[in-house]
């Protein structure tokens, strides 16, 4: 009898051992620890659904790390078979060490226009390297008991927006303004390039400042920083030291009543605020002005060039690429905006506002992005200690627009 | 001296480990350094440009020299901080008449073996002005005023670290200046105290000089390890090491250099002068030590 059941035993480690062995793992590389739950529970079992036999396994590490992390894994060959894309040159460094695979042949890269593929393709836009997720829109989520109680309105221009910041302060019930410089990046990110635009009109000055006929010491590029200087007075106290999740956590206890914030806030602001919550756009320097909105290409993935199942991976790629995965991801984590074609219906109501601007406002992404930030010093790098340096008031909005300049000038040589 | 057969033998495991560990690793780490990154992403030989990049650039020679600027002031917090209260606390503590000496042992080694993760963000929660208990404290005892949020100020930034670290630490010097009180033969004590040298005097005259080769020690342990720290400031403020580089040290700037922050991609070469450059000073330091120092000290044979 024990004899039996022994050999059963036996067998059928055996034979299911067999089993998983035909089954192929891809992992993914990605800096979106916060999305973890997302990709095993709704993402990962949808793909694993249609396509049985391959088993997709999600490794995120932690945002700060990412890029160091990857570089390492890649050049030691441990790195896994799909790699989330940054956008612009650090993935593009990637392409040209052979470490990223050409995916230009993609049958769903038809899917995507080629502004949404602008951040994964060569300078000359001949091979594409990663398939396009999605994009995050910059703007101002606000505490919508906080505005109905103290009895103030949506500001549409940047007198309302200080207007309706004095009144929030004069009342004392909430901190006006929900951000620290500690961690920096905020500063530039949900500061500089989020009411930038308004001033430099988008694309237009960005391709601009590429070209060299602007510099940053220009009005357009130093008035952000003026109005980043004048925002010191409405945060809270003590934000020199105040991070990020400090700050994430002032809005969501409704201790703050305006979070300047990028769209990927949403899913963790739902779940973790009690009140209603609203957005708006950066406010513009006079009534009527066109707005221009920071809409990001931000998140892409592609194909490690070492992968032992390059064809397993091309059909999960291909799948990324599809409408029905545009859907299931915007609607999974509203405020990362689809870049497919097809128009993607979501369900959230905050995801709807800032998405809507699409359809006012010009788009542009952020300027530090493409090209400016392939030397030394980082223009990117560089505009967060400024950024964070103007808010604190150790630097002027002229000083530090210098400094960028210069440290831009040492090696960027513009239209040669 | 002949050289023995087995003596070959014996040393040859601490010489193999050794040399595959450090020894390789050390002149690769220099090699590294002469190269520079092609265009096509392989190296190129360029001798020692990636030094004088480093020394020559004002952009690079200024963010090294505010790196070494503050890691000289963070030795100094720990030389003036952590090592004198170390030695009060070990004298303390091998006084024969307090009692649970070892539970404040203890209690004072803990923080030593904790990581630096929890340690750096302990004591932020804790130096927090949203939700820290200091300034709640400060406000209980009427000082709120002097409360600042001192991990985001550039003027105390770099010491506030540097005085966490010296509370994470200050337990090595204790135990290493405990063990060497603690060896102190009786009989020169009897001695002193016969000829009438007793507490405080008896402390400078007698037990200091006996544990001075000790202090020596832990003053070259902290040269070391505060010339290589890297990982309480990164967990505290990050890569970029703000506010605005006031608690950059080598470390954090030959990380950021080396594996590249956000959109700066990393620049292993020139990581490598840096690293150069670091074994350079602690090297220099420690060889100020051994000849300088060390060779001039009294050693006592009981």
């Amino acid at each position: 009898m024990t004899r039996t059941l022994r050999i059963t035993l036996l067998a059928s480690t055996l034979l299911s051992g067999a089993a998983q062995a035909q089954d192929v793992t891809l992992t993914i590389e990605s800096w979106r620890n916060d999305d973890l739950t997302i990709w095993q529970d709704k993402i990962i079992p949808a793909f694993e659904a249609a396509n049985p036999g391959i088993k997709v396994v999600f490794a995120p590490s932690a945002p700060a790390e990412y890029n160091a992390a990857l570089n390492s894994k890649l050049d030691a060959g441990s790195a896994g078979d799909l790699i989330t894309c940054r956008p612009f040159d650090a993935s593009l460094e990637l392409y040209k060490k052979g470490q990223l695979a050409d995916l230009t042949g993609l049958g769903s890269m038809a899917n995507f226009t080629d502004v949404a593929k602008s951040a994964w393709q060569t300078d000359d836009g001949a091979a594409t390297f990663c398939v396009p997720m999605a994009s995050v829109i910059h703007g101002f989520i606000y505490n919508a008991d906080a505005f109905d109680t103290l009895g103030i309105s949506v500001p549409k221009t940047e007198a309302e927006f200080f207007a309706t910041l004095d009144k929030i302060k004069a009342d004392g019930t909430f901190i006006p303004m929900a951000m620290g410089t500690n961690d920096q990046w905020e500063a530039a990110t949900m500061g500089y390039q989020n009411i930038g635009p308004n001033y430099w009109k988008g694309e237009e000055g960005r391709k601009a400042l590429i070209a060299g006929t602007q510099k940053l010491t220009d009005e357009p590029w130093v008035a952000p920083y003026r109005q980043l200087a004048k925002w010191k007075d409405y945060l809270g106290d003590g934000f020199e030291a105040q991070t990020y999740p400090d700050s994430q956590n002032l809005f969501t206890l409704g201790r703050a009543a305006i979070y300047p914030a990028g769209s990927w806030e949403i899913s963790g602001f739902n779940t973790q605020a009690q009140f209603r919550m609203g957005a708006f756009p950066p406010p513009v320097q006079a009534e009527g002005d066109t707005c221009y909105i920071s809409d990001h290409t931000d998140i892409a993935l592609g194909l490690n060039a070492k992968s032992a199942h390059p064809d397993e991976a091309k059909m999960f790629l291909e799948w990324v690429g599809s409408a029905e995965f545009a859907k299931l991801y915007a609607n999974a984590l509203p405020g990362f905006f689809s870049l497919n074609s097809t128009a993607v219906e979501m369900d959230d109501p905050l995801a709807r506002e800032f998405v809507s601007w699409r359809e006012k406002c010009q788009p542009t992404i952020r300027s530090t992005y493409q090209i400016l930030s392939r030397g030394t010093p980082n223009l990117e790098n560089e505009t967060w200690n400024a950024s964070a340096n103007v808010i604190k008031g150790t630097e002027t909005p002229e000083a530090a627009a210098k400094r960028l300049q210069e440290g831009l000038e040492s090696w960027y040589k513009p239209a040669e | 001296m002949r050289l023995r057969p087995h003596v070959i033998v014996f040393l040859a495991p601490a010489v193999v480990v050794y040399t595959a560990l450090m020894i390789l690793p050390l002149i690769g780490t220099l090699n590294l350094a002469l190269f520079s990154r092609a265009p096509d992403g392989g190296a190129v030989f360029s001798g020692l440009r990636n030094f004088a990049t480093l020394f020559g650039d004002p952009r690079w020679s200024g963010a090294f020299w505010n790196a070494l600027a503050n890691n000289a002031w963070f030795f100094l917090i720990h030389m003036l901080v952590q090592n004198p209260v170390g030695i009060m606390l070990a004298a303390l503590l091998s006084s024969p008449r307090l009692r649970m000496a070892a539970f404040y042992r203890t209690a004072i080694f803990v923080p030593t073996i904790l990581s630096f993760v929890i340690v750096g963000f302990v004591w932020k929660l804790i130096l927090s002005p949203i939700w820290g208990i200091a300034p709640g404290m400060l406000d209980a005892v009427g000082l709120k005023a002097l409360f600042a949020p001192w991990l985001g100020k550039e003027e105390y930034a770099l010491t506030a670290l540097a005085l966490i670290s010296v509370w994470q630490f200050v337990g090595i010097p204790m135990m290493l200046i405990y063990a060497a009180l603690l060896s102190i033969p009786d009989t020169v004590i009897e001695a002193a105290e016969m000829d009438g040298v007793t507490g405080w005097s008896q402390f400078w005259k007698i037990k200091l000089p006996l544990i001075l080769p000790s202090i020596g020690i832990v003053s070259i342990l902290t040269f070391v390890g505060n010339f290589n720290a890297f990982d309480l400031i990164y967990v505290a403020q990050g890569a970029l090491a703000g506010p605005d580089f006031s608690t950059d040290i080598l470390g954090t700037f030959l990380y950021r250099t080396f594996f590249g922050f956000q959109l700066q991609i990393g620049d292993p070469h020139m990581g490598a002068a840096i690293a150069t450059a670091m074994f350079a000073i602690i090297l220099l330091g420690v060889c100020i030590y051994l000849f300088a120092v060390q060779s001039r000290m009294r050693r006592y044979e009981f």
